[in-house]
């Protein structure tokens, strides 16, 4: 058993960043990642980080775009955290020497995105993900922090009272990917998730292969809520043929989208006659995909983005990653010819339940990242917001697990004050069917004292692999992909009921499969059948909530589009969705959003641009 | 849950495998890596006479190897036949040949456009990053290994801890003794300057340049290309002020640093971020003599 104050669960820019903020604050802290830091995905990041660094510029601002960017289902105690302490973090990277790209005079360049009121995007060219990764990764290096690199966290440690809020998490159980070794890793302060996206629920995909909501999921069977699942961000510029993300930073250069009539549909065909290119993301990528499906789309399939007029040196300058990308992984060069592109999933808005300072209903157990929901984002996020809330809430989440005091939240978390439950009565049988591992929430914890608790966790853990390894039975790959087929197909940018409903069927099939899963690799090396088998099953379990949230969700908000609900519905809706494990079976809450900054309240405005 | 408990008593793990007494886990293993030999060659069989009937497929011969599996020890080749689509990538190729044929077959991938740098390996002799090797550029049969150079711990994945070491033997982070005074102020760095550098940031620590290397190869303490690239970023960044450069130059001028470098150029050539590595390499040994006549 390792022992350490604060365990940090996944390694890219959130965790390095509650790595540091948590040693910084005097925690002996470790970081448990499936990866090496340096393969995690915040390194794929291009555009961009917002941040309110100029005169002419204010974090009020920054926080009312938003708002709106949000279409209202942002927190705004969170929101308001994210726009005020951006500044001072982004100067941070710069005095950890990241090499951001540069003006005249020396100082860091920004640069316009869609949705922002101010050209706001600090940069370094189009790979500002990995500039801030591998910065992030040396302050690590440096500090010493402690890094167990390909292990992979299995499941919490969590004590198993009835009601969630009462519940501690004890540290995690993790699997060794070179040894085979399951092993238990006790936090004596607390455990901060910190796994990034969950795009592999999704076949086109700008995620990577990790990127399968581990975090997420298993927060999920402890008893943590997964909050606002159903908004998912189709980014509008993605590689058809692979989902490499073409960075929002080229229609911030001044990067335009034609037809295949040559139209600039988005002026052209009235979408956003203000902003054109530079609409907020949901509103470029519907868009996008009317033009293709009113048959003005290239090959039926994409649109093109022009960047040629930017003339080489800029593109060369600001862009050159892009060039790169274009060439190897859909052979055209940007430099003579538009980009083909379509829209392409790209990061979920939703995530784990958590407050301002990243703390979940269960006591010593945090999140931050992709993984979590604050929320920032609401119903959409605006590009360059992600870069800024790993490093604030990162930051953030590590000091108050190392146990410094920051004061009230006011975000709340769990079943307090105004919830309600759902009333809504799924036709489809939704709900875990028995078979495919164990869950924190699920009780068996008979142990109360946290080395008992993180033991028991172990044994069951331990008696999982072994299950998966000596078992005959069918292969998890075509179960996911099965998975990630009829989300694609039926909870993409469009959404209907019916086929809403059918697609869970289609997961209740899949859940009902995987109860036969077996690794037929039998080795204890380096076993990524087993690693993948283990994330199937977190792409269930996600796949399944965000299914549910969408179906119940009767309006339109942000990125969430329903044909039957055209509108947004204030009235009704100004609340946040909730899924909790309730023993597998789905239970769907709401709660209300926070709209009540610090000195004003953000109304609900009509959303154009 | 399952009934399926293991009946393995509470202290036992996986190392009881190496006790003279097989558990019933042990048995059960046995049992399936036999079937899975069997299945092995029912599937070369059955793969043989898809790619008869199939003209439009890729040969793959892929390294294979696994420290406990019967069968695996001795290292050997399989061949997988992979209906080619436009765009294919030896990666594609691979996942496609796990997810379809032998779920067991194991190297590391995730981002699948060139920037985590997991899945450096050794195609058709040459260290390549499948995930941007197009297939429609190989000779077939196409061979895939693991990097040479390094120890191989299953099929086409390395132990890549000498590298991480070499990696951050370097003081590989920005060092500097004054920052500017105003809260929220950045330092300034010229435009001439971030280009100087802007190569060197681009590395993705695939290790593609160390494996390539015959240096490295015969002297195990030599730092390597990568990390010598990573001193030449700091060195190189007019934010650190010269007295910090003075201590990196110290760094790779060591007995086991840039000196050893007889600039072939391998690195270079296997970069798959296009990184200059040589030149790198020789601007810090000038560096380091004109910082040495300094003291003359």
């Amino acid at each position: 058993m390792h022992e350490h104050d604060v365990i940090v669960v996944g390694a890219g820019g959130a965790g390095l960043r509650a790595a540091i903020a948590a040693q910084e604050a005097g925690a002996d802290v470790a970081i448990v990642s499936k990866l090496h830091p340096v393969r995690s995905h915040t390194g794929a990041a291009e555009g961009g980080i917002n941040a309110a660094l100029r005169d002419a510029d204010s974090w009020e601002d920054h926080a009312y775009d938003t708002m709106k960017g949000s279409d209202y289902l942002g927190d705004a105690p969170a929101v308001e955290a994210l726009c005020q302490e951006s500044p001072e973090e982004v100067i941070q990277l710069e005095h950890w020497g990241m090499p951001f790209s540069r003006e005249e005079d020396g100082r860091v360049s920004q640069r316009p995105f869609g949705g922002l009121s101010f050209p706001r995007t600090t940069y370094a060219g189009a790979e500002t993900g990995h500039q801030m990764l591998h910065t992030m990764y040396e302050q690590v290096v440096k500090r010493g922090i402690t890094v167990y690199d390909e292990w992979h966290v299995m499941e919490l440690a969590v004590t198993d009272e009835e009601d969630p809020a009462d519940r501690t998490c004890h540290g995690v159980v993790a699997y060794d990917i070179q040894s085979g070794e399951v092993s238990g890793f006790r936090a004596e302060n607390g455990v901060i998730l910190a796994t990034g996206g969950m795009g592999q629920v999704f076949d086109h995909t700008t995620n990577a292969v990790a990127n399968t909501g581990d975090g997420v999921a298993m927060a999920y069977r402890a008893g943590v809520p997964m909050e606002d699942m159903e908004f998912i961000q189709f980014h509008p510029t993605t590689l058809p043929s692979t989902g490499v993300l073409i960075s929002e930073g080229v229609r911030g250069e001044g990067g335009i989208l034609y037809n295949e009539d040559g139209e600039r549909f988005m002026f052209e065909h009235g979408y956003a006659n203000n902003d054109g290119e530079l609409a907020s993301r949901d509103v470029v990528s519907r868009a996008e995909l009317t033009e293709v499906n009113e048959g003005r789309g290239i090959e039926d399939e994409y649109v093109h983005l022009d960047m040629r007029h930017l003339g080489e040196e800029r593109i060369l300058d600001r862009l050159e990653n892009i060039l790169h990308l274009a060439e190897d992984f859909e052979g055209a060069d940007g430099l003579t010819e538009p980009m083909p592109v379509k829209p392409g999933q790209h990061y979920a808005m939703g995530g784990i339940e958590t407050n301002e300072f990243g703390e979940t209903v269960i006591g010593g157990l945090y999140a931050a990242g992709e993984c979590a929901c604050a929320s920032v984002h609401g119903a959409n996020r605006l590009g360059g917001n992600a870069l800024p809330e790993l490093i604030v809430f990162g930051k953030r989440a590590g000091r108050h697990a190392a146990g410094e005091e920051m004061g009230e939240a006011e975000v709340t978390t769990g079943k307090q004050g105004d919830w309600e439950p759902a009333d809504y009565e799924f036709e489809a049988e939704v709900g875990e069917t028995g078979g495919q591992g164990p869950a924190a929430a699920d009780g068996g914890a008979v142990a109360t004292d946290p080395d008992g608790v993180l033991e028991a966790e172990v044994e069951r853990s331990e008696a999982r692999v072994e299950e998966l390894l000596s078992r005959e039975g069918r292969n998890h790959a075509e179960i996911r992909s099965k998975v990630q087929e009829t989300m694609t197909a039926n909870v993409n940018v469009f959404r209907e009921e019916g086929r809403l409903e059918e697609t869970l069927d289609d997961l209740h099939e899949a859940r009902e499969a995987y109860t036969d899963v077996a690794v037929s690799d039998p080795s204890r090396t380096f076993n990524t059948d087993l690693i993948h088998t283990m994330e199937t099953r977190n792409i269930l379990d996600i796949a399944e909530a965000l299914t549910v949230g969408a179906l119940a969700r009767e309006e339109f908000r942000g990125a969430h589009w329903r044909k039957e609900h055209q509108e947004r519905k204030d009235e009704d809706w100004l609340k946040h969705t909730l899924v909790s494990w309730n023993d597998g079976e789905p239970e769907l809450w709401y709660k209300p959003t926070i709209l009540e900054g610090e000195s004003k309240t953000y109304e609900p405005k009509n959303r154009s641009y | 849950m399952s009934t399926q408990t293991p009946t393995q008593t509470e202290e036992s793990s996986e190392t009881d495998a190496e006790t003279d007494v097989p558990s019933k886990g042990d048995e059960r293993r046995d049992e399936k890596r036999r079937r899975a030999a069997e299945k092995r060659a029912r599937r070369q069989a059955e793969e043989a006479e898809k790619a008869a009937a199939d003209e439009e497929t890729v040969e793959l011969k892929v390294f294979r190897y696994d420290p406990e599996v019967e069968g695996k020890q001795e290292p050997r080749f399989d061949t997988f036949h992979v209906p080619f689509t436009k765009g294919m990538t030896v990666l594609d190729a691979l996942m496609y040949s796990r997810d379809t044929y032998d779920s067991s077959l194991t190297f590391r991938h995730s981002c699948r456009q060139a920037v985590c740098g997991s899945d450096a390996m050794f195609v058709n002799g040459g260290q390549k990053l499948a995930c941007k090797t197009q297939i429609s550029e190989l000779e077939e049969p196409i061979r895939v290994e693991p990097l040479p150079h390094a120890e191989v711990e299953k099929d086409l994945v390395v132990d890549l801890e000498h590298f991480y070491d070499q990696m951050e033997a370097v003081e590989p982070y920005f060092q500097t003794n004054e920052y500017p005074d105003g809260e929220l102020e950045e330092q300034r760095q010229t435009r001439e300057n971030r280009e100087k550098i802007k190569m060197s940031t681009r590395c993705i620590w695939c290790s593609a340049c160390m494996s390539s290397c015959n240096i490295a190869a015969g002297d195990n303490e030599y730092l390597g290309p990568a990390a010598i690239n990573k001193a030449y970023r700091f060195a190189m960044d007019e934010r650190e002020g010269e007295d910090i450069k003075q201590k990196r130059l110290e760094i790779i001028e060591q007995e086991h640093g840039v000196w050893r470098c007889q600039t072939q150029f391998s690195c270079t050539e296997v970069c798959p971020k296009d990184i200059p590595l040589t030149e790198h390499i020789q601007e810090l040994k000038r560096e380091a003599v004109k910082n040495n006549l300094k003291f003359w």
